[in-house]
């Protein structure tokens, strides 16, 4: 029960921050995707007419509510774990009874929050420029909480290795915006030339955007099967490496 | 039963700098502790091994019995830490900052409310509970972080340098708290730089310096050391030589202050006495350093040299 309390601690304490910073945390994602939808859906969307069967702009919509899902997972642990750390208030954490997997899925569950926050947000947002609905409720709900866990994993391993605010936002600009960029958000890979075609396979985000694309319109570059397994690979495999990262207390301990 | 015990504990930084080079310290249960020692002594490492904060390389750490590796979890719960720096979330209010951390301990949100309530109103913050915690003064940030390592009702209170940087009468009125709730069963651990806190609040005291324990007694036995006790001397007038007594040894400060050393059993009449006859009177009379102050700079002159030879 004990471990229950402090685990809610740390995701209220989680949610109330981003919550109480609402205009830096929710409503840029509100405006960015808006204009999205708006200028690659409605003006540009309309020239390009059906893309793998789906009109454009119905096509977009599952990539970019996954990025706002993604960014946001990854932002909230990033920038939360590092100021815990850079104000030294984790202190307050490492000195209580708290196990190191509370404190993990403590700050997984708040970032991942954020994600699925602002992700169902984005969503109706889409909603009042498309008509999409949900094709495969399962597929759908399994890879928005996934995508969300996966990256609220890889913002606390950033967060864990991160030595100054630049270290922050190193992996966000330069490894991650390529990634979900060129990870099929705007278009199907069937339309890169084969070399391209077969990179863009190793971007796990390809798989993250098109299995959630199957759960809302039906279609898929990749085998839907695949890419849940590899989604809940890299779950597993980023909190074993995280829960390993704090017990031995990398970045948080002397 | 002891509220901690530490074994041949050593802490050797990655960049092979060695904090702790084997110490071994006990503090028995309602004790109130001075761990003293200069800056860079290991004081604070040896606190963060204590407290969780710090990995050690070696030896053994068990409070009120509980093993620090085999029972972290048991030991974390007997610990209320006030660190050096201040360490709370400048942008939450004061009153979150408690309840949250009594969360941490897994206390529910409504007695961890009560027990906030309480510990705020002892360190007289109640007024400001629903300040942000940037706007607090600096004494009223030390009585936050006071506040917030006592919420879970800790067995042991480490306090390391509470009173730094407060003015004399929020000091004073600390001490009188802590003083209080030692009375009431909390062990106390303190380290300051303030030597006349350390004297005047603890009962046993370890000096640690360079990574080893120099001493480690009680105050009163540590004290009887001292063998001299040092005054300053307001003059009247002008001296233009140092003179000569019996006894006493003077030293000079400027040309109406002089220092006097007063052996022990020799008193301050002998003094007065061979001022007067040698037509020197004396307006004011106060100590030139605590007495802990003078013992501890002997203490560490003394393992300097021993270092350094």
């Amino acid at each position: 029960m004990k471990y229950w309390i402090a685990y809610q601690t740390i995701v209220s304490k989680e949610i109330r921050r981003f919550m109480r910073i609402w205009p830096q945390t929710i409503l840029p994602p509100v405006i960015t995707t808006s204009l999205y939808f708006l200028i690659f859906g409605t003006l540009i969307g309309r020239r390009i007419g059906d893309m793998n069967g789906v009109p454009y702009m119905d096509y977009i919509v599952p990539g970019i509510v996954l990025m706002s899902v993604i960014n946001n997972a990854y932002a909230n642990v990033v920038s939360s774990f590092y100021s815990t750390k850079f104000q030294r208030h984790i202190e307050e954490l490492l000195v209580a009874p708290v196990p190191n997997w509370v404190i993990l899925t403590g700050y997984v569950s708040g970032g991942g929050a954020r994600g699925v926050i602002v992700g169902i947000v984005v969503a109706l947002v889409a909603r009042t420029f498309t008509d999409v609905t949900i094709a495969h409720y399962g597929v759908a709900i399994t890879v928005f909480l996934l995508t969300a866990i996966l990256f609220a994993l890889g913002g606390l391993v950033n967060a864990i290795f991160a030595n100054s605010f630049d270290d922050i936002s190193i992996i966000p600009n330069f490894v991650m915006t390529p990634l979900v960029y060129l990870g099929g958000v705007f278009y199907t890979v069937d339309l890169l030339p084969e070399v391209w075609r077969k990179i863009s396979l190793a971007n796990p985000i390809l798989y993250m955007v098109n299995a959630f694309r199957y759960g809302l319109l039906g279609v898929s570059d990749i085998r839907v099967g695949t890419a849940l397994v590899m989604i809940a690979g890299f779950v597993v495999v980023l909190a074993g490496f995280s829960l390993w990262l704090l017990h031995r207390g990398v970045g948080i301990k002397n | 039963m002891q509220a901690l015990s530490i074994r041949g504990l050593k802490k050797t930084y990655r960049n092979g700098f060695e904090a702790l080079k084997g110490i071994d310290l006990t503090v028995g249960a309602g004790d109130f502790f001075a761990l003293l020692g200069p800056n860079g002594a290991g004081k604070s490492t040896a606190i963060g091994i204590i407290t969780s904060l710090v990995n050690p390389t070696s030896g053994r750490v068990t409070v009120f019995g509980h093993d620090l590796i085999k029972a972290r979890e048991a030991v974390k719960s007997c610990i209320g830490l006030v660190p050096q720096e201040i360490n709370f979330n400048q942008f939450e209010k004061v009153k979150d900052i408690v309840v949250t951390q009594a969360g941490y301990y897994g206390i529910r949100r409504r007695e961890a409310t009560a027990r906030a309530e309480t510990a705020l109103r002892q360190l007289h913050l109640w007024d400001r509970r629903n300040s942000v915690s940037r706007t607090l003064s600096g004494g009223m940030k030390r009585r936050l972080m006071i506040a917030r390592a006592l919420v879970h009702s800790p067995k042991l209170l480490i306090l390391d340098e509470p009173t730094a940087g407060v003015d004399i009468e929020i000091r004073r009125s600390m001490w009188d708290f802590l003083r209080t709730i030692n009375s009431a069963g909390t062990t106390i651990i303190l380290t300051t730089h303030y030597l006349e806190e350390a004297e005047s609040l603890c009962r046993n005291i370890a000096i640690i310096d360079h990574g080893r324990i120099v001493e480690h007694s009680e105050m009163s036995t540590l004290l009887t050391k001292l063998h001299t006790d040092s005054f300053v001397l307001d003059l009247k007038e002008p001296l233009q030589s140092l003179p000569k007594l019996a006894d006493y040894t003077l030293e000079w400060i400027d040309v109406r202050t002089i220092a006097a050393e007063v052996p022990r059993g020799k008193g301050l009449n002998g003094l007065f006495r061979q001022l007067s006859e040698q037509g020197i009177e004396v307006i004011s009379l106060r100590n030139k350093a605590s007495r802990l102050e003078q013992l501890f700079m002997n203490l560490v002159e003394t393992q300097q040299s021993a270092e350094s030879r």
